[in-house]
C-alpha cells in the first residue's frame, strides 16, 4: 500500500538520482559543486532550501529546470529522464518556472505588461492565452493595475521584483523556485513577497521552492527543509526535525530561529515546553499551553 | 561557454615568472615578438621556441591550459596554412592536381608562418597568463610614466584601462546570468534565422546595458566618495621596485637578444 502510493507519487516528483556537477573541470578553477544529490520532491510541498553562499543551493535549482545538466546523475521529471538528447527542455522551463536572485536585473520591455507577456510569448500561446495568463500572473504576485502600462524601469526595487516574479508565474508553472527572493528588501518589502509566495501556494496545488539563507523566512513558511552544506545534502526534513539539532547547523555556519534558541534558554531556567519552537507563533501557542497548565 | 575562453586568462600559481616586475614582462614580450619578425631564419625559430619552452617551464602554468588557449587562433592559423600553401608561385612544384599547384618553396613559407604565429600568441599569452590585469596596468604606468612629461595622461589610460579590464569579467558573469534568467522564461538563443536571433539578443542586451551603466555609475560615485581626482600627487601602497631577480631575467633577454642576432648573421 505504502509502496503503491509512493509509485504512484514518484510521476507526479521531481526525482534527483545521484546527481554531481563539476564547475570547470580540468583548469586551476575546478570546483566540485554539487555532490552525490539524492532528492525527492513531492507535488505540493513547500520546501525551504538553505545553506551558506557556495554551498551549492543556486547550482541546485539550476538543474532542476534544465539549466545545468548534471556531469553525472539523472534527473526526472514525471517519470521522464531531462537530461535526455530528445527531451523538451524549453517546454520544461515553463513547467518549472525559477526566479533568480535580483529577477528584476532581467526586466527589458518597454511596459510591464509585455515584459510579463514575453514567458508565454515563448511558450508558443495564442494572444488570448498569453493576455489571460498575464493578468493572472499580475494579480497574483500583486501588481497594482495603475502601473501596468508604465515602463518596469521605472518602478521601485520591490515592484520591479514583483513584476520578474509575475513573469515567471505567466507561464503558470507546476514547480515554482525563487532563489532569495528577499535579498535586499526591506523587512516590510520581504514580508510582503513571503505572504504572497504563501498564498500563491495555498492557493493552488503548486510544489514551491523557496532558496533562502534566513533561517525565520523558512521556518515560518516551509513544510520540509532542505540544509545543503559544500555541495551535499546535509539534512532533510520537517523544520522542526532540522532545528532540532541546531548544534550541527551552528557548525557549518548555520543558525536556528531565535525562538529556538529562546525556547533552549527558558528549557534551562525550568520552563520545559514539549519541544522547541520554530516559530513566534508556535512559542506562543506553547507558552499559553504551558502556562494554563501549570495555572491549574 | 564563455567561460572556456582560455586566452589570456591569469593563471594563478607560484612561479619565478609570475613574482617578476610586469614591466620586465612587458618589454620581455615586446623584444620577444619583435625579435619574431626581425630574425625569421630555421635557427632563430628553434632558439624562440626553445627560449619560450624554458619560460612556459618555469612559469608553471599547465601546458595544456596553454594549448586551450591557442584554440581561438587555430582558425586564423589555417587561412594562413593554406593561402601561403597555394599562392606561393616559387621553387620546385612539388603537387599538381586541376587548379592546386604547391611548390616546396610555398610549403617552407606555410610551416615558417605557422610557427611563427603559434610562437606569438604563446609569447604574448604567456605574459598574460602569468600577470594579473592589476599588474599589467600598474606596469604600463610606471614603464611609459616618463610620457607624463610631454602631457599624457599616463594614469588615466592606465586606470581606464584596469576598470575596462575588471569589468570584462563582470560582464561576463552578467551576461550568463540574465541569458539564464530569460531561457528560464522560454527565451532562445540558439536556434532559428539570423533575422530572428538578432531579435532574440534583445532581452539579453537591454538588461545587460542597464546593468553596465548602472554599475558604472556606482563605481563612479564609489570614487568620488573616496575623494579620487586623478593622478596627481597620488601614491601607492605598493610602488613597484625592481628586485635583483628582475635585473636576472634582464640579463637573460639581452642574452636571448644577443643569440638571436648572432645566429642571423651565422645563416
Amino acid at each position: 500500500m505504502e509502496a503503491q502510493t509512493k509509485a504512484g507519487d514518484l510521476r507526479e516528483c521531481m526525482v534527483l538520482d545521484h546527481v554531481n556537477y563539476v564547475y570547470g573541470a580540468g583548469t586551476a578553477y575546478e570546483k566540485h559543486a554539487l555532490q552525490d544529490i539524492n532528492l525527492v520532491l513531492r507535488k505540493g510541498e513547500f520546501i525551504g532550501l538553505i545553506g551558506h553562499t557556495g554551498s551549492g543551493k543556486s547550482t541546485l535549482v539550476q538543474h532542476l529546470n534544465g539549466l545545468i545538466t548534471p556531469t553525472s546523475g539523472h534527473i526526472y521529471y514525471r517519470g521522464n529522464d531531462i537530461g535526455a538528447a530528445d527531451y523538451n527542455r524549453k517546454e520544461l522551463r515553463g513547467k518549472v518556472g525559477l526566479v533568480f536572485q535580483y529577477p528584476e536585473h532581467q526586466l527589458f520591455e518597454t511596459t510591464v505588461v509585455k515584459d510579463v507577456a514575453f514567458g508565454p510569448k515563448n511558450m508558443g500561446l495564442s494572444q488570448l492565452e498569453t493576455d489571460m495568463r498575464t493578468f493572472a500572473a499580475l494579480k497574483e504576485a500583486g501588481v497594482s493595475e495603475t502601473l501596468y502600462d508604465a515602463s518596469p524601469f521605472e518602478l521601485s526595487g520591490g515592484q520591479k521584483r514583483r513584476v520578474a516574479i509575475a513573469g515567471v508565474l505567466a507561464m503558470q508553472p507546476d514547480i515554482l523556485i525563487l532563489d532569495e527572493p528577499t535579498a535586499g528588501l526591506d523587512p516590510r518589502g520581504r514580508d510582503e513577497i513571503l505572504e504572497r509566495i504563501a498564498k500563491i501556494h495555498d492557493e493552488g496545488d503548486r510544489t514551491v521552492i523557496l532558496v533562502s539563507h534566513s533561517m525565520e523566512d523558512v521556518a515560518k513558511y516551509a513544510s520540509r527543509l532542505i540544509v545543503m552544506n559544500g555541495g551535499r545534502v546535509f539534512c532533510d526534513g520537517t523544520p522542526k526535525e532540522v532545528f532540532e539539532a541546531y548544534k550541527e547547523l551552528e557548525d557549518i555556519g548555520l543558525a536556528a530561529p531565535q525562538v529556538t534558541y529562546l525556547s533552549e534558554a527558558l528549557k534551562n531556567a525550568g520552563i520545559a515546553l514539549p519541544y522547541n519552537a520554530t516559530t513566534v507563533e508556535e512559542a506562543k501557542e506553547l507558552l499559553l499551553a504551558d502556562w494554563r497548565g501549570g495555572g491549574r | 561557454m564563455i567561460r572556456d575562453i582560455t586566452i589570456g586568462q591569469y593563471y594563478p600559481v607560484e612561479s619565478p615568472i609570475h613574482r617578476l616586475d610586469p614591466r620586465v614582462k612587458l618589454s620581455g614580450t615586446m623584444i620577444f615578438l619583435i625579435s619574431l619578425f626581425v630574425f625569421s631564419g630555421y635557427l632563430g625559430y628553434i632558439i624562440a621556441a626553445v627560449f619560450v619552452s624554458c619560460v612556459i617551464k618555469l612559469s608553471k602554468v599547465p601546458f595544456r591550459y596553454i594549448v586551450r588557449g591557442l584554440r581561438p587562433v587555430l582558425m586564423l592559423l589555417l587561412i594562413t596554412l593554406l593561402f601561403n600553401l597555394l599562392l606561393t608561385r616559387e621553387g620546385e612544384e612539388v603537387f599538381s592536381f586541376w587548379i592546386i599547384h604547391i611548390y616546396d618553396e610555398g610549403v617552407i613559407m606555410a610551416a615558417l608562418m605557422a610557427v611563427r604565429l603559434v610562437l606569438l600568441v604563446l609569447g604574448s599569452s604567456l605574459m598574460t597568463f602569468t600577470t594579473t590585469p592589476n599588474q599589467l596596468t600598474d606596469g604600463l604606468e610606471k614603464g611609459l610614466g616618463f610620457l607624463k612629461k610631454i602631457r599624457v595622461p599616463v594614469h588615466e589610460i592606465a586606470m581606464m584601462m584596469s576598470i575596462a579590464l575588471r569589468f570584462i569579467p563582470i560582464l561576463i558573469e552578467e551576461t550568463d546570468k540574465i541569458m539564464k534568467a530569460q531561457q528560464a522564461r522560454g527565451a532562445d538563443f540558439e536556434s532559428g534565422k539570423l533575422l530572428q536571433r538578432a531579435k532574440a539578443l534583445v532581452p539579453l542586451l537591454v538588461p545587460l546595458f542597464v546593468s553596465a551603466i548602472r554599475r558604472a555609475n556606482d563605481l563612479a560615485f564609489a570614487m568620488e566618495a573616496r575623494c579620487y581626482h586623478g593622478g596627481e600627487g597620488r601614491t601607492k601602497m605598493k610602488p613597484l621596485r625592481y628586485q635583483k631577480r628582475d635585473a636576472a631575467a634582464y640579463i637573460i633577454l639581452f642574452a636571448y637578444l644577443g643569440v638571436m642576432i648572432g645566429s642571423s648573421f651565422l645563416f
